[in-house]
């Protein structure tokens, strides 16, 4: 298939499933070599959101029927506001919070673990670990890390925390299944012994430009890769992302300025062209943003329009 | 005005059995099921002769979806190796053991199905209304969203299975969603009886403000030593047996929210 020459795709907000907040921006504790939108203690692209801000997205998305809220950064935990905006998210519905797990504090824990037990809603912590052990993880995410997040794992799970560890994945696919193993036993060294493990592709943008290789200009996802396909894999058909410059269209494009929708989630329920590479990585994977327990119905196999579920 | 409804069955026709019972002994009028009739336990065709001699109006589930078109998997959407591992050998032996005459009739069922009942709206899923393998999970499931998917469907109540466990909410604009349970297996509990559904629709009376409809989950205990024992005998994987004979579920745990997972053992 020639995708060189052919318009790229368009795809349509079906509809407000999952709202995330960029409540970092791109300041993260952290300089991971592989982030994708290049986070560090000193990247300012994107600032903090306050709690305000937080608030009155979270009443509109309510009345768009929202299913459930993502806290992101950098590390949404350097922003001093997060503890109040989680309590206050799952006020309305489940949360979940992506966290590199290295500046977690007893306090916050107890709050949040209260606040999730008031209400029906679940709050998910998923933290970042990329390899299960220091020789695979550190080179990536910095020296010391990988025992750090360890201890942060420890800290959930004494505060009845069941994580969702995600990783990136920085080995070659058919060791998938070794390297989760090896995953699994060192985690329940850790006490945390039900883990549940996300894998994620790689995606060759922000800091893993230069630590491999990018997208080449002919990775675009085409009008025709579209016919058939059933584009509620991508994330772009059902969620949107606020950051303090504007609502985009998912967490992962924040570079591209076409990816920025509008000021409001109603400017950003236009659609979106999948001109950007990494929407090649979206189109494979699929669900590669939203957690296990609610990506089972885009993972629904489309035989070709025959037999399909109504 | 009585209905029962019966969420996935997963081959237990000793449950469905005891339960049909159980829900003409409480004088119900109607008995629904909404999907998901294979899967899991012994002799596939069983459980569809008891849903057909008691005329069950059934639903499709993702399951009766796959069987009944012969598809490569089940649509369940795992996304854990070892739960896909034994969504395989469960989906290979129930299609292996499913008549070509009941896989027509499982292909032939509705997706979804909208009844009236003493003047109440009531739309009939496995999953979700807009998606038959969509999990709607009790602590992952907005007040938000249920009312945004249930406004479609023009219903004021709603029901659905799919997940394995049953809850029901009152949205904010004043309609319901249950989720059934299931048969097919126990609740994540440390018990071995499973979970049906009896629904009571009070009479419309005229200038009344709202209607009545009341929920009950009904604990149904049955022979699961049986069960186990068949399911032993058809080679069925040992961990099958564990949930039965525990009431904990020892696979397809990876999909679980945190609140679900927590309160099981595994």
């Amino acid at each position: 298939m020639n995708i060189t020459t052919t318009e790229a795709g368009r795809v349509p907000l079906d509809g407000l499933d999952e709202l995330w907040f960029q409540v970092a921006g791109t300041r993260c504790n952290l300089t991971c070599s592989h982030c994708f939108i290049s986070c560090s203690p000193h990247n300012d692209s994107f600032g903090f959101l306050s709690l305000a801000s937080v608030a009155e997205m979270l009443a509109e998305s309510v009345e768009r029927g929202v299913r459930e809220f993502y806290f992101t950064g950098g590390e949404p935990f350097l922003n001093p506001e997060l503890v109040e905006m989680l309590v206050l998210a799952l006020e309305y519905g489940p949360a979940t919070v992506l966290t590199n797990a290295t500046v977690l504090k007893d306090e916050w824990l107890v709050r949040l673990r209260a606040a999730e037990e008031r209400g029906p809603f679940s709050l998910e912590f998923r933290v970042s670990i990329d390899g299960p052990d220091a020789a695979t993880n550190d080179p990536i995410r910095g020296a010391g890390t990988f025992g750090r997040a360890m201890r942060g794992v420890e800290l959930l799970v004494q505060h009845g925390v069941l994580p969702i560890i995600t990783m990136t994945r920085t080995w070659p696919d058919a060791e998938d299944q070794q390297v989760l193993g090896r995953f699994r036993e060192v985690l329940a060294h850790h006490g945390c012994d039900r883990p549940r493990l996300k894998v994620l592709p790689r995606l060759l943008i922000g800091a893993e430009v230069a630590r491999t290789c990018g997208y080449d200009e002919t990775d675009r996802v085409s009008v025709r890769m579209l016919e058939g396909y059933a584009s509620d894999q991508l994330i772009c058909s059902h969620s949107r992302t606020v950051t303090d410059r504007g609502v985009f269209v998912c967490p992962i494009l924040l570079d591209e300025p076409s990816a920025r929708l509008g000021g409001t989630l109603a400017e950003a329920g236009q659609p979106f062209r999948l001109d950007h590479g990494a929407c090649v990585t979206c189109y494979q994977y699929g669900a590669i943003c939203t957690n296990p327990s609610a990506q089972a119905f885009e993972q629904m196999v489309d035989e070709a329009g025959e037999g399909g579920a109504t | 005005m009585k209905l029962a409804f019966f969420g996935g069955l997963y081959s237990n026709y000793l449950a469905l059995e005891v339960a049909i019972a159980d829900a003409r002994r409480r004088d119900v009028q109607e008995l629904f099921c909404l999907g998901d009739m294979g899967a899991f336990g012994p002799h596939p065709d069983r459980v569809l002769s008891v849903l057909r001699d008691a005329e069950v109006s059934c639903v499709q589930g993702n399951y009766d979806d796959s069987i009944g078109n012969e598809l490569a998997d089940c649509q369940c959407g795992y996304t854990d190796p070892r739960d896909n591992l034994y969504a395989e050998i469960s989906y290979g032996y129930t299609l292996a053991n499913t008549s070509r005459e009941n896989r027509r009739w499982l292909q032939q069922l509705p997706g979804s199905m909208d009844i009236e009942r003493n003047g109440m709206r009531i739309h009939l899923c496995h999953g979700s209304p807009r998606r038959t393998n969509e999990f709607l999970w009790e602590s992952t499931t907005s007040d938000a969203f249920l009312d945004r998917l249930i406004e479609p469907t023009g219903a004021e109540l709603v029901l659905g299975t799919h997940t394995g466990l049953h809850w029901t909410r009152m949205t904010p604009r004043g309609r319901r969603f249950v989720n059934v349970g299931v048969l097919g297996r126990p609740a994540n509990d440390g018990r071995t009886n499973v979970w049906y559904t009896l629904v009571d629709v009070a009479e419309r009376h005229a200038g009344q403000a709202g209607q009545g409809v009341e929920v009950e989950f009904v604990p149904l205990e049955y022979d699961f030593r049986r069960l186990a024992d068949e399911m032993r005998q058809e080679g069925l994987p040992g961990e099958f047996m564990a949930t039965i004979e525990t009431g904990w579920w020892t696979t397809c745990l990876e999909v679980l929210p945190s609140r679900e997972r927590r309160r099981g053992r595994h």
